[in-house]
């Protein structure tokens, strides 16, 4: 059994850190893990992403030419990821950002409106956490309880935080457990 | 009663150097072994050799010894002071080797203030080689690779390292100083115990440029070299100490804020 | 003993300062430089030393000056860093001075690019400078066996009086993985005292001197015949190489090394759910190169697959082992781009329907 994803959006956004903390909550779970960024100029464009392996065996390849599962978290990242998710794979769409729709029909569209949801909450930088919860609950790849853990512990310095960013975590998953899928 | 007045310093291996007949490495030697001696720490110094017409210098210092590539002395010395700042580390370069090849690893090693010494040989030609232009070389001295005298259009002017080194904003002791008269190697040798002084007691970088003959490279008679190093060079490359710790920086401090 | 998730970059750092290495001398170059800077945060916590050098140049020779020292002593760099490193590393060698060197590769020739690429193995294994010697070159798949091995890499450098090259390229550095680090840690070796190292001469030991200049023809040539036996040493005894599949037939052998050959194992392990048989050898030692294993194992295969992010430079090492016995086929990308499984995949149906050209004899 394997989950894989890439996550993929603005410098800023906390993409990385979202792949990081998937990963991290993985591990913990006794899975075998990777992570694996993006790096050189293009960061410097302002565009990140990062690919997450979550699996039951040894990671063999780290990096995902047909994904199991995209999130795109602006436009940019749609046009460049869509045509690679896997077919039966899952997409997951930052609507707030991104007002095309994907023309994949092949595979499940989730749309998150992650800004939006993330402004509700008064956590207007939890987009990222949203878009997380997201996937969390479309796929199960962890355990929600699993990376509320790694939230608390990554977010030990500004306690502030920790709440809202479970809160979007939370709301997030709701969206995506509605339309769990399974891939 | 019999009372010995003069005798090889410990420091020096019992040996014959391969050095010419008016060179005054074999001076030079000596002088850094007494001082080694005098300090005491003969038995913590380690030296490093350059390329060059002192390539051999390991065979003839009573002390442990690196043999480092062109021009990178002052990077091995870094590596061992570093690894190990409890040994008295020294380097010794001639012109080619420091202010040509080497010319990043001296002023960085400078610049990083670190706590070795460099022993700087310039007798203003490439020796080992055969007598090719060095970067010290005087404005029209004819070099095997400049026959027609150095011609400061194509190749520009001599580097003077203590002068360029004392610009240094970190702390240093950069002094310059000759052999060439046994008042002046008295002073030499002044100027390493400074060198050395400073370093043992873990003040800053220490440099110490010595002026030398190079009789057979220049083409003269030994004598004449001391002629020639006195009319020729010492006008442009003036002796004495160009910097101290102590003495802080000359250079204005940047803006503020 | 906990698992962490760490950049790989940062694992081989942390992995050298477990290994008793408290002293790094670098300089800055993608896509390596976590490495320099993961060693700048953690020195000083262990009382070590991290020197920011002017250039490689520097840098190298630092290394020289603080093994000839006696302790022990990391850099690492990318291709074009390596190459300015170059001399001290021949010096390195002929001094026998152990350090451990980490090239994180990009693409080249020249600038080239930053992302990962295997171009340098000509670099490590034959060809690093001049005069006649060798680097024991380890090349690591994970971010977990990158971290063992230059732990590994101290003992055989310590032990060899060698410097020992981590060849990796730039998803070894970059992406993150578990690793666990070991509480203590036995040396692989038994490592006598370095009573070689240049520390100060009282009298009580005959004096140091580490060099490598022997003006003396017969001394030189002593010298080279000393370091042979050496290799040759490393050849009979630090051969490493990872077999996977071997156990039951196989039609088509592949060799692969680093994180090439983990792209290989995802297709080697779908194309056996399709009743496919693929083996696979992975040379994790590339000097001593697993000449043997390549060769035995070919020798059940119907043809040979060499997989490499490079023109093509292990695959000579692969024609020497395998001879004309086996047909030899090749798969490469360069430049940054890499390979997927779907391109072992699809390649291997091709070998195996007879549309791949095998490689040419010379």
């Amino acid at each position: 059994m394997q989950n894989d994803v890439i996550m993929a959006g603005f410098g800023g956004q906390g993409i990385l850190l979202i792949g990081k903390m998937l990963a991290y909550a993985g591990m913990r779970e006794g899975k075998e893990v990777s992570w694996l960024p993006s790096y050189g100029p293009e960061m410097r464009g302002g565009t990140a992403n990062c690919t997450v392996v979550i699996s039951d065996r040894p990671v063999g390849s780290p990096v995902i030419q047909s994904p199991r599962a995209v999130l795109a978290m602006n436009l940019p990242s749609l046009d460049k990821f869509e045509p690679d998710v896997r077919p039966g794979g899952l997409l997951l769409v930052n609507t707030s950002l991104i007002e095309r729709k994907p023309a994949r029909s092949d595979v499940t569209v989730i749309e998150v409106p992650a800004n939006q949801i993330a402004n509700e909450l008064g956590n207007p930088r939890g987009a990222n956490m949203v878009a997380l919860g997201a996937y969390l609950g479309a796929t199960d790849a962890v355990s929600l309880d699993g990376v509320i853990e790694v939230v608390r512990e990554t977010f030990a310095a500004k306690p502030g935080v920790i709440d809202v960013n479970i809160q979007a975590l939370r709301r997030g998953y709701e969206i995506g457990a509605a339309c769990t899928v399974g891939v | 009663m019999l009372e010995t007045v003069f005798s090889r310093p410990d420091a020096l291996r019992d040996v014959t150097t391969h050095y010419c007949p008016g060179c005054t490495h074999g001076t030079i030697h000596r002088l850094i072994a007494e001082v080694l001696d005098e300090l005491g720490v003969r038995e913590r110094t380690v030296g490093v050799a350059p390329v060059g017409c002192a390539v051999l210098a390991y065979n003839y210092f009573e002390t442990d010894f690196h043999e480092a590539s062109h021009g990178r002395a002052p990077a091995v010395a870094t590596g061992i002071k570093r690894a190990r700042p409890d040994l008295v580390v020294f380097a010794y370069q001639g012109d080619g080797d420091l202010a040509s090849i080497g010319m990043a690893e001296i002023v960085h090693c400078a610049n990083r203030g670190e706590k070795v010494t460099v022993v700087f040989v310039n007798n203003a030609i490439y020796g080992m080689t055969g007598g090719q232009m060095a970067p010290t070389t005087m404005p029209g001295q004819v070099a095997t690779t400049c026959p027609l005298g150095r011609d400061v259009d194509m190749a520009g002017h001599p580097i003077r390292v203590s002068e360029m080194l004392s610009t240094l904003r970190t702390p240093a002791f950069v002094a310059r100083a000759s052999v060439h008269t046994p008042l002046l190697a008295v002073n030499a040798k002044e100027m390493l115990r400074r060198a050395f002084s400073y370093q043992v007691a873990g003040r800053c970088f220490s440099l110490v440029e010595i002026l030398s003959t190079c009789p057979t490279n220049w083409g003269i008679p030994p004598a004449e070299a001391t002629t020639w190093l006195e009319k020729n060079m010492l006008p442009y490359y003036p002796l004495g100490v160009f910097k101290t710790p102590e003495r802080g920086s000359r250079e204005p401090l940047p803006l503020e804020g | 003993m906990t698992k962490k998730l760490m950049k790989g970059s940062e694992a081989i750092g942390e992995a050298a300062v477990q290994a008793g290495c408290h002293l790094f001398f670098g300089y800055p170059i993608t896509p390596q430089n976590e490495i320099p800077e993961y060693m700048s945060m953690r020195l000083p916590q262990v009382g070590g030393t991290f020197v920011q050098a002017e250039s490689e140049v520097a840098a190298s020779n630092m290394l020289y000056g603080a093994a000839g020292s006696g302790e022990r002593v990391m850099t690492s760099s990318s291709s074009p860093g390596i190459s300015l490193m170059a001399e001290a590393i021949s010096y390195l060698a002929g001094a026998e001075l152990p350090v451990v060197i980490v090239n994180i590769m990009r693409g080249g020739p020249g600038l080239g690019g930053i992302l990962p690429s295997q171009s340098d193995y000509f670099q490590a294994t034959k060809g690093t400078a001049h005069g006649d010697f060798r680097l024991l070159v380890l090349a690591p798949w994970s971010v977990q066996e990158a971290a063992n091995l230059v732990q590994d890499a101290f003992d055989l450098a310590d032990y060899y009086r060698n410097p020992v090259l981590i060849l990796g390229d730039g998803l070894i550095g970059q992406m993150m993985e578990p690793v666990e680090f070991a509480d203590s840690r036995e040396p692989i070796k038994v490592l006598p005292p370095k009573t070689w190292a240049a520390t100060g001469h009282n009298g009580s030991k005959p004096r140091s001197v580490i060099n490598s200049l022997f003006l003396d023809p017969e001394e030189l040539e002593r010298h080279n015949f000393h370091l042979k036996e050496k290799y040759d040493r490393m050849e009979r005894d630090e051969v490493r190489y990872e077999a996977h599949g071997l156990d039951t037939d196989y039609d088509v052998l592949i060799v692969a090394y680093g994180t090439v050959a983990r792209v290989c194992l995802t297709a080697l392990e779908e194309l056996a759910e399709e009743g496919v048989k693929v083996a696979m050898v992975r040379p994790v030692s590339l000097f001593p190169y697993p000449s043997a294993a390549v060769r035995e194992a070919a020798a059940g295969a119907k043809a040979v697959l060499v997989v490499e992010l490079s023109m093509g430079q292990m695959i000579e090492d692969v024609r020497l082992a395998v001879g004309r016995s086996k047909p030899i086929h090749f798969l490469n990308r360069v430049g940054g781009m890499l390979i997927s499984p779907d391109a072992v995949i699809d390649k291997i149906r091709a070998i195996e329907d007879g549309s791949s050209e095998e490689v040419r004899h010379a």
